[in-house]
């Protein structure tokens, strides 16, 4: 009734091809953002901020990163933990560096340097393709992480290997460091989320989009009728670190605040973003943001079931959660391969549909 | 979403209220993943000693101690979800049991002033209260530890360790890395030869580090490792003959759950302690009465006596007679973590004191002040009998060589201070 085209008059090619061509949709987005800007802000609080929230929106640019490379361009990538670090690093050497340049500055250079490095390691993407990829970024991942625990002037020479981010403000209020209040937090990472949902968004429906859609979905087709390879895919691994490396450099610098890179960087946290396009959908930028939900929330929704809720023991939940998330995921995968992105996509068909099916 | 959000605010608002009557001591500790063998007999010696507390003494000077549990599995992001989850509960101290979560928790809960007990882990140069406000590590540290195996090398070399070489196998990770710098320092005062061999998380894969051992044949091997490393470390060493009693651990890698995989093969393997282990202590029968018999133990209640449960037992009692001095020096049962942490300032662990808590010689005596949080740095050396499955105290409390750590911990310290802005205190 309410969810339909009907009535919702194109009348400009601009009107035609919006992201959200109908109006309820429109106005949900608009509310979901003005919640989100306007009234979470009030009434965060630390354990949000910290357990909840940073955590969902750092991975869920992630998410949009990976799933440039793997579910726009479909170059399977194993190397996302390692390309976080690279952008962990580079934010910390920079702020140590430069303690002057605002802390906004210091961010989006990590992402372009992690864009270098991603467009060095995404050479091999051009000979090799499938699983053979997959190892090749897998060697990606082992070496920076390698290369940040060996090379001491990356974590300039502290005795423990470990980097600490230094206090930073923005506006006069702390981003960085411990004196940080939870909405100040909470915004900075929001808008680096909602601005790279929206760059992604525009890159992946124009002409740049098509060409790694196209690589995709039939690489030698793609290159008959026009599509230079050697471009798209640099191109799509060039995006996908750039997002990578933000979401590292916030991942360290605004969440954690100290990080060691074989803990926080390793090969699960490749799996896990990895699994997050999976879960949420590939090709897909909601599914980013529903998968990094999904993965995220999930653990932390039931450890505070079944530890707060019920009172079961913390180690008895922490093996019940592990089996829940599993079943669940084998569940999605089985019941909806395209993802949670796909599910959404059915509810809206039927949805428009509602109440007089056909 | 608004209404979830605003009903947890609202929760979140009571919840930070202090309307209880009792003292709360979050456990964050780690019954899951590749650290839980390790994990586990230190959380339950610590929940066991203050079930013992609330059931024998009816609390701490009347106020009864509550224990709250959270999950880390070992990792630092699950770490903070529990820190955050547990501060508005009133948590008097945070005792983490990982180094990666206590270098998250030193700027975070030093802006929430909440105190932090890194008892032999954690940051090294915590041990400067100076810096340090809310940070403390006694009664020892890493530095000191590598320092007590050290002396206790010179010791069996006559005092002269020139011409000899020392293999360090340890953890890749901000935990092994601490003891590097006092190892170099050490080596270059007396002479010996450093090689280092790193191993990465979780160390079940170690099969090249000891073919370098068999290759380079050091005198000593001083080992650095937690978890599943330790055990995988010693089996190596066992299968490439390797003399165990020149095989030191520090006293993370010196627990029953590393030596008895190995079997007779572990036979002399030596680790450092800073507290007795066993369970021949009278403290075991006042446990037996208030907590086993009453089934209160926690987790499975098969750990007692072993080297991490005696751990655990020696952080609650550290903890609690630290909320007593707090107690005594304000005048006060129910109180905040910022008075726990004068408490923990005043603290003195005598051997009077240690003897009517029924754990005679249990730990070194020592002393915290304004400047050093960090006790006296002293330990044992503790050799494992394979046969009576057993370990014994070979040694008496050796002392850490000062005059070298106290230059690097200064030297870290003030580094620290410089980056982060913090003015010295107790000046």
């Amino acid at each position: 009734m309410l969810y339909r085209e009907a009535g919702d008059f194109k009348t400009s090619y601009v009107d035609d091809s919006q992201t959200f061509p109908i109006k309820f949709d429109r106005w949900r987005y608009y509310a979901v953002l003005a919640v989100a800007f306007l009234v979470v802000p009030f009434v965060i609080n630390d354990y949000w901020a910290n357990a909840v929230l940073l955590p969902f929106l750092i991975y869920a640019i992630a998410a949009i990163g990976l799933n440039i490379l793997t579910g726009y361009c479909g170059q399977v990538s194993l190397g996302t933990g390692g390309f976080m670090a690279v952008g962990a690093y580079a934010c910390y050497k920079l702020m140590t560096a430069f303690p002057d340049v605002n802390i906004t500055f210091h961010i989006i250079a990590a992402g372009f340097i992690t864009a270098a490095v991603g467009v060095v390691f995404g050479l091999p993407s051009l000979r090799i393709k499938g699983f053979y990829l997959a190892v090749a970024t897998l060697a990606a991942q082992f070496f920076l992480v390698w290369l940040f625990n060996r090379v001491s002037w990356f974590y300039n020479y502290s005795a423990s290997g470990q980097i600490n981010a230094p206090e930073r403000q923005l506006f006069g209020v702390n981003i960085t460091g411990p004196n940080t209040e939870a909405w100040a937090t909470y915004l900075f990472c929001l808008v680096f989320v909602v601005a790279s949902a929206w760059i992604a968004r525009n890159l992946t429906r124009g002409a740049l989009g098509r060409r790694w859609m196209a690589i995709r979905d039939m690489d030698i087709a793609a290159e008959i009728i026009g599509v230079n390879p050697l471009s798209a895919k640099l191109t799509a691994f060039a995006v996908s670190s750039f997002f990578v490396g933000i979401s590292g450099a916030l991942f360290f610098a605004v969440y954690l605040g100290a990080v060691e890179v074989g803990e926080a960087f390793g090969i699960q946290k490749s799996f896990l973003v990895l699994f997050m396009i999976i879960i949420g959908g590939l090709g897909s930028i909601f599914g980013s943001f529903a998968g990094a939900a999904f993965m995220v929330l999930l653990p932390v929704l039931l450890k505070n079931t079944l530890v707060g809720g019920l009172g079961w023991p913390t180690d008895l939940a922490a093996h019940i959660e592990f089996m829940i998330v599993g079943i669940l995921i084998m569940t999605f995968l089985i019941a909806e391969p395209h993802g949670l992105a796909q599910l959404w996509r059915l509810a809206k068909e039927k949805l428009r549909l509602w109440p007089f099916p056909y | 979403m608004k209404l979830k959000l605003a009903t947890l605010a609202l929760g979140a608002v009571m919840a930070a209220a202090p309307a209880m009557a009792e003292l709360v001591f979050p456990s964050l500790s780690y019954r899951t993943g590749p650290y839980a063998a390790n994990g586990i007999p230190f959380a339950d010696g610590y929940q066991d000693y203050f079930t013992l507390v609330n059931e024998r003494d009816g609390g701490i000077g009347g106020v009864m101690a509550k224990v709250i549990e959270c999950e880390t599995g070992y990792n630092t992001e699950k770490g903070v979800e529990c820190y955050e989850a547990t501060k508005g509960e009133g948590s008097l101290i945070y005792q983490p049991l990982s180094t990666g979560i206590t270098y998250q928790l030193i700027p975070r809960a030093s802006a929430d002033g909440i105190p932090v007990h890194s008892m032999g882990y954690g940051r090294t140069s915590a041990k400067n209260g100076k810096v340090f406000e809310w940070i403390f590590n006694y009664p020892a540290n890493y530095w000191d530890g590598a320092s007590i195996a050290v002396n206790h090398l010179l010791d069996l070399n006559g005092g002269d360790l020139s011409g000899k070489t020392i293999a360090l196998v340890y953890h890749n990770s901000a935990y092994g890395k601490e003891p590097i710098r006092t190892l170099e320092e050490l080596s270059k005062k007396h002479g010996y030869d450093l090689s280092l061999l790193p191993v990465d998380h979780p160390g079940q894969e170690q099969t090249s580090q000891w073919l370098q051992i068999r290759r380079e044949r050091p005198d000593y091997v001083l080992m650095w490792g937690w978890g599943v490393m330790n055990q995988v470390a010693i089996q190596e060493a066992a299968n490439i003959r390797f003399p165990m009693e020149n095989f030191i651990g520090i006293w993370w890698s010196g627990s029953e759950n590393d030596v008895l995989p190995v079997g007779d093969g572990a036979n002399g393997y030596k680790a450092l302690n800073m507290h007795l282990p066993g369970s021949d202590l009278p403290i075991y029968e006042d446990l037996k009465t208030y907590v086993y018999d009453k089934g209160l133990a926690a987790g499975a209640g098969d750990q007692a006596g072993s080297v991490l449960y005696n751990r655990g037992l020696y952080a609650a009692m550290l903890a609690v007679e630290a909320a007593k001095k707090a107690q005594e020096i304000h005048g006060t049962g129910q109180i905040t973590p910022a008075m726990m942490r004068d408490g923990m300032e005043a603290l003195e662990i005598t051997g009077a004191l240690m003897e009517e808590l029924g754990l005679p010689n249990f730990g070194p005596e020592f002393a915290v002040s304004c400047d050093n949080h960090g006790g006296s740095g002293l330990g044992i050396v503790q050799q494992w009998d394979a046969a009576a499955g057993t370990w014994n105290q070979i040694t008496d409390y050796i002392a850490p060589d000062a005059e070298v750590l106290n230059a690097l911990i200064v030297e870290d310290s003030m580094a620290y201070a410089a980056e982060n802005n913090i003015a010295e205190r107790c000046n």
